[in-house]
């Protein structure tokens, strides 16, 4: 019997998606057995120009991890889609943006400026600034068009399903891929797959008691208990605003949930989640106190939207 | 900006302030035409969620009205939403969205004249400010 044919592609992301794959250790050679691998640029010698010659709908199953950053993660996402049966959104990135969406609270130009101009390693006295086309003796070079904004994968192409985390989970990307090496059907487009449909807390092994907050610490900023729930210790905790599924790892170590596995099922948007989450245990009611203990937060917008506000309600909306 | 009449959505608790609007309305006091109110049971339950989805909606300005403090007919309903929106205008000036385009306020039930003022003063705030125009990527800072 003909193996089905996997496909995996990076586009702006970090690679750590790329390393979850191989986190499933020695299953990865179950992976190799089951399916074909017909593209993976991070790990196997493929050219896109492989990817153009085969026949559409050839891919049996495609896992695409990383945003949209520049034209040619776009290209490549509409390629794959077209080359695709099934196309998955992979990890956080692909799915909401992750951290390379953060990017978004600035303008590209500031974004140049900082990067080629301003930091201190940078000697660029020229000032050049990459270019999409530029002329040389030799003939033309193009290179690839950096956008304004990062969107989310399904910004430019229709997505199958969504298989969260930063990065997935290993037994989470191995159930998802055992479950299709099985041949069990799947469910319908636009699923999330490969995690839970509650919120990190369910998960939490932590003893939650009434949270009355005077004010926030950073984790190094205080000794913290090791049975109490962080958010009632004061420590900023995404657990309230984000899908269950990593099996409560970050919080079972002492450190605060950062909210990798996205807003928890029909919530559209994380960082309003963990707003009204965080604003309701603030143990005051005048709001020149409420400011103050508001104020020892560093960094809401980073901190409840880092992984999502690309796909944010106002990120998706902006140009 | 010239002929620009602004998009407000208003919400206001079914005890007080929303009370208040039906007397400003039954009193036939003048006020701007601008906010369209939605009766919501408490100013607790404006989620943060509803206020970005009014504005990725179009909205160029939201009123939240509560019943004053102590008198939330749920106790504490309108001390959550002071809470929240005290947060919201902090990561809406974050986002490159002016925190003047969310305003709360408590008016009871007898306030019709204060209802019609505020949403006077409001619609003047967000004609001064301007249209929200996502698009044109308010978003974008730094």
């Amino acid at each position: 019997m003909r193996k089905p044919k996997l496909a995996l592609y990076w586009a702006a992301s970090c690679g750590g998606c790329e390393i979850a794959v191989l986190d499933i250790e020695e299953k990865i050679l179950d992976v190799d057995a089951n399916f074909e691998i017909v593209f993976w640029p991070c790990a196997m010698d493929f050219k896109y120009k492989d990817v153009q010659a085969m026949p559409d709908k050839s891919i049996d199953l495609c896992l695409f991890n990383g945003g949209i950053r520049t034209s040619e993660n776009k290209e490549i996402a509409e390629l794959l889609r077209k080359k695709s049966k099934v196309l998955v959104a992979f990890g956080s990135c692909a799915q909401e943006g992750c951290i390379p969406g953060l990017a978004n609270l600035y303008t590209k130009e500031s974004i140049f400026r900082r990067v080629y101009k301003e930091t201190p390693s940078t000697d660029n006295s020229n000032g050049n600034y990459p270019q999409p086309h530029y002329t040389m003796p030799e003939g033309e070079v193009e290179i690839p068009e950096f956008y304004e904004k990062l969107t989310p994968l399904d910004s430019v192409i229709p997505v199958d399903y969504y298989i969260p985390g930063c990065p997935p989970q290993a037994h989470q990307v191995w159930a998802v891929l055992e479950h299709i090496i099985q041949g069990k059907p799947l469910p319908p487009p636009g699923a999330v797959l490969g995690a839970g449909v509650k919120c990190c807390c369910d998960e939490c092994p932590r003893t939650r008691e009434e949270k009355k907050i005077r004010r926030f610490y950073r984790p190094h900023e205080i000794l913290v208990d090791s049975k109490q729930c962080l958010l009632d210790q004061g420590i900023v905790c995404c657990g309230p605003a984000t899908r269950s599924g990593c099996g409560a790892l970050c919080v079972s170590a002492g450190v605060p949930c950062r909210g990798c596995y996205g807003a928890p099922p029909e919530s559209p948007d994380q960082g309003a989640k963990m707003l009204s989450a965080i604003s309701s245990v603030i143990d005051s009611t005048d709001p020149d106190e409420i400011e103050e203990i508001i104020s020892t937060i560093a960094d809401p917008v980073g901190t409840f939207y880092r992984f999502s506000l690309a796909a944010s309600m106002l990120g998706r909306k902006g140009k | 900006m010239n002929g620009f009449e602004p998009k407000i959505v208003g919400f206001l608790c079914n005890w007080c302030s929303y009370a208040g609007a039906d007397l400003a309305g039954v009193s036939r006091m003048k006020m701007a035409p601008n906010v369209r109110p939605i009766r919501v049971m408490c100013s607790g339950r404006v989620d943060p969620t509803f206020i970005l989805k009014a504005f990725a909606s179009g909205a160029d300005g939201i009123l939240i009205g509560g019943c004053h403090p102590g008198d939330c007919h749920y106790s504490e309903g309108n001390y959550k939403t002071l809470r929240r929106s005290i947060m919201l205008k902090k990561m809406l000036k974050d986002q490159g969205i002016d925190p003047n385009r969310v305003r709360l306020e408590w008016i009871s039930a007898s306030e019709g004249d204060k209802y019609a003022r505020i949403v006077d003063e409001f619609v003047q705030t967000i004609k001064e400010l301007g249209p929200l125009n996502l698009q044109m990527s308010e978003l974008a800072v730094g």
